[in-house]
């Protein structure tokens, strides 16, 4: 009864364009947006944000960048966890200063903003990712997880060899030193929670809507026509290549984003085969499927789902009665599997599409009719 | 063949040679799809190919499109030779097409679909469309206002929001119709645009033909199995069969040409 569209016309095609065309979503994304940004960031302790609120804004971030590349544009990637180390390794070396060596002579390149440092590391993974995007124009399904699978060893191992990308410590780690933006640190050990938190809050919320810019127009639907029907796509004039690259190169800025985050203002201190292992590319993976393939709001729902399930589960089960850690942690494992078959069978849009029935269903009652 | 245009049989007035096809033959293995054909599309006709199952009718769009790559034979467009090219980039050139299959985007809506009818049209880079505000919303609005014109035309006004996958058949027929439409291109190929169309559905799909001739001028190349629909719809046609053309000419000359009675007559079907 509240809920509905009759009576809010759209006399322009601009106003029926626009991603919240109902009034009452409208209202509602700006309430979130009010209580994200002035509100929680006085209420945040350092449990908070760290268990929740970090990982949750970080994975949001790489869920996004994960549910372009296969939601939109129906390329299947295992290679996310590879691509946030590039991000994390590239944002490394832009924040602590980059030594180039060109026909022997040494060029020095002063440390970057941190900001700007976690936006440039976005394009290096960029580009790296549309490299490795290169096989899905001869392999498609399988074979092109596999690919990406190999990236992701390959990555991994890069950046346990590679010493320049660490600046040659000897522990192989990457530390990030203290950096900050308008005078307020955000990396290093003395950061305050709220700063962290608004830190990844302002670049979550510029991804979110550069992403929905993206898949709102002409890119966008670019990748949907080769994720729905390759060949369609390219008679309506889809030039395959070029639609699938630039799906590669902006899942992976988006990835590469996050890495750095994860790196450089979550962790701090990273070993790349730890942090960015296989593991997290099913990680992120598992985010897009539970939230909803092909949907901007599935990528935050299903960061959502898969950073809270284990703190209440810890909560609830060790903590409220007492069971062993590990006996928590096997029981998540069957819980995501569990869902991640059910969603892959009954729901393939996800979390996103439960929400859009539930939204259906709302705008009828109370008369189904 | 001249390069001169004509006037049809209702008097509308007909262009040169937009697209030539000369020579074409085309094998899969052993098997000839296509055997030396040759033939002519002119500006703003209606030119239909006909022929029983498996003579050869989409291969030979699926050659004009850029699907297949004929052993032999040339492809003349807009007075040049045309070098081998990608499908899309024959799209690009302004040949848009329907399959006997629909194509639709399933995961799209219909007004998405036609929406990328427009890919062609809409030129603002990556970085412009992340901003949004500005060039890419203004190219936004400004085709989908093409777009909406060609969903006014082919009155699916009511679909507009529908996703694709939940459309009954013929309806997903008419909005195929509308992305190759929406493309405004200068030839638009379709392939049996009315198979499996009922009665109803078949003359809602000839009117829509010969509006979109009639109003936009567009030259239309289409395969139809309906002898009476081809008769009545289109300006000249070509006849395959087995890989060959066997006629060529207005419906007429077409339906007393001996070759052509025997090659319908000799087959069971239809
Ligand atoms: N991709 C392909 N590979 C192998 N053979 C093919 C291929 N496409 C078409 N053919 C063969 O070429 C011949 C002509 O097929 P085509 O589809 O062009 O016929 P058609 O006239 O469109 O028939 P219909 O009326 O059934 O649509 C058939 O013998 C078919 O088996
Ligand atoms: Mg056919």
């Amino acid at each position: 009864m509240f809920y509905r569209e009759a009576g809010d016309f759209k006399t322009t095609y601009k106003d029926d364009n626009q991603t919240f065309p109902i009034k009452f979503d409208r209202y509602r994304y700006y309430f979130v947006l009010f209580v994200a940004f002035a509100l929680i960031p006085f209420m945040l302790n350092d449990y908070w944000v760290n268990a929740i609120f970090m990982p949750f804004l970080i994975y949001s971030i790489a869920a996004i960048g994960l549910n372009i590349l296969v939601g939109y544009c129906g390329q299947v990637s295992l290679g996310t966890g590879g691509f946030m180390a590039v991000g994390a390794y590239a944002c490394y070396k832009f924040m602590t200063g980059i030594d180039i060596w060109l026909g022997g002579v040494q060029y020095a390149l002063p440390p970057i903003n941190i900001f700007f440092s976690v936006i440039l590391a976005g394009l290096v993974t960029a580009i790296v990712g549309a490299l490795f995007g290169l096989p899905s124009l001869r392999i498609k399904g399988f074979y092109l997880a596999v690919a990406t699978l190999a990236a992701q060893f390959f990555l991994v191992w890069l950046f346990n060899k590679w010493e320049w990308a660490y600046n040659f410590s000897a522990s192989g780690q990457i530390n990030a030193p203290e950096r900050g933006i308008f005078g307020v640190n955000v990396t290093g050990p003395n950061v305050d929670a709220w700063a962290k938190y608004l830190f990844c809050l302002v670049i979550l919320t510029i991804c979110a809507v550069v992403a929905r810019n993206l898949t709102r127009g002409s890119v966008g639907r670019k990748w949907m026509a080769i994720r729905d029907m390759d060949i369609a796509a390219e008679i309506i004039g889809v030039n395959p290549l070029k639609a699938k690259l630039s799906a590669f190169a902006v899942s992976s800025f988006f990835i590469g984003i996050s890495g750095a985050l994860f790196f450089s203002v979550y962790l701090g201190a990273v070993e790349v085969g730890e942090a960015f292992g296989i593991n997290k590319s099913f990680l992120v993976l598992f985010m897009v499927i539970i939230g909803g393939l092909g949907s901007i709001f599935g990528s935050f729902a299903g960061a959502a789902f898969l950073v809270l399930l284990p703190v209440l589960l810890k909560n609830v089960l060790v903590g409220g009665l007492g069971w062993p850690t590990d006996l928590a942690a096997h029981l998540e494992f069957l819980i995501v599997g569990a869902l991640i078959i059910a969603f892959l069978i009954a729901e393939p849009h996800g979390l996103a599409q439960l929400w859009r029935v539930a939204k259906e269903k709302l705008r009828l009652w109370p008369f189904p009719h | 063949m001249s390069n001169e245009g004509y006037v049809t049989a209702d008097g509308r007035k007909i262009g040169g040679t937009v697209m030539e096809m000369k020579n074409i033959t085309l094998r899969f293995g052993g098997v000839k799809a296509i055997t030396d054909i040759s033939f002519d599309i002119k500006q703003g006709e209606i030119r239909a190919i006909i022929g029983p199952n498996g003579a050869g009718k989409s291969s030979m769009l699926n050659v004009i499109s850029g699907f297949y790559v004929p052993q032999e034979g040339e492809v003349w467009y807009k007075g040049s030779r045309r070098p081998q090219m990608r499908p899309y980039e024959v799209a690009q050139q302004g040949i848009a097409r329907t399959f006997q299959n629909i194509a639709l985007f399933e995961g799209m809506t219909v007004l998405d679909n036609v929406m990328t009818g427009r890919l062609n049209h809409m030129k603002t880079g990556l970085f412009s469309q992340a901003i949004w505000k500005g060039k890419a919303e203004q190219e936004e609005v400004a085709n989908r206002e093409v777009v909406e014109k060609v969903i006014d035309f082919l009155e699916i006004q009511a679909i507009r929001k529908t996703p694709v996958s939940r459309l009954p058949y013929g309806l997903k027929k008419r909005v195929e119709l509308a992305r190759a439409l929406a493309a405004e291109p200068s030839i638009l190929l379709l392939d049996e645009p009315m198979a499996g169309m009922n009665v109803e559905e078949k003359e809602d799909m000839s009117r829509f033909i010969l509006d979109v001739n009639d109003e936009f001028g567009t030259t239309i190349c289409l395969i139809e199995h309906d002898m009476g629909v081809v008769m009545d719809l289109s300006d000249r046609v070509v006849v395959m069969d087995y890989g060959k053309k066997i006629g060529d000419g207005s419906p007429d000359e077409v339906r007393n040409n001996q070759a052509v009675i025997d090659a319908y007559l000799g087959v069971s079907h239809d």
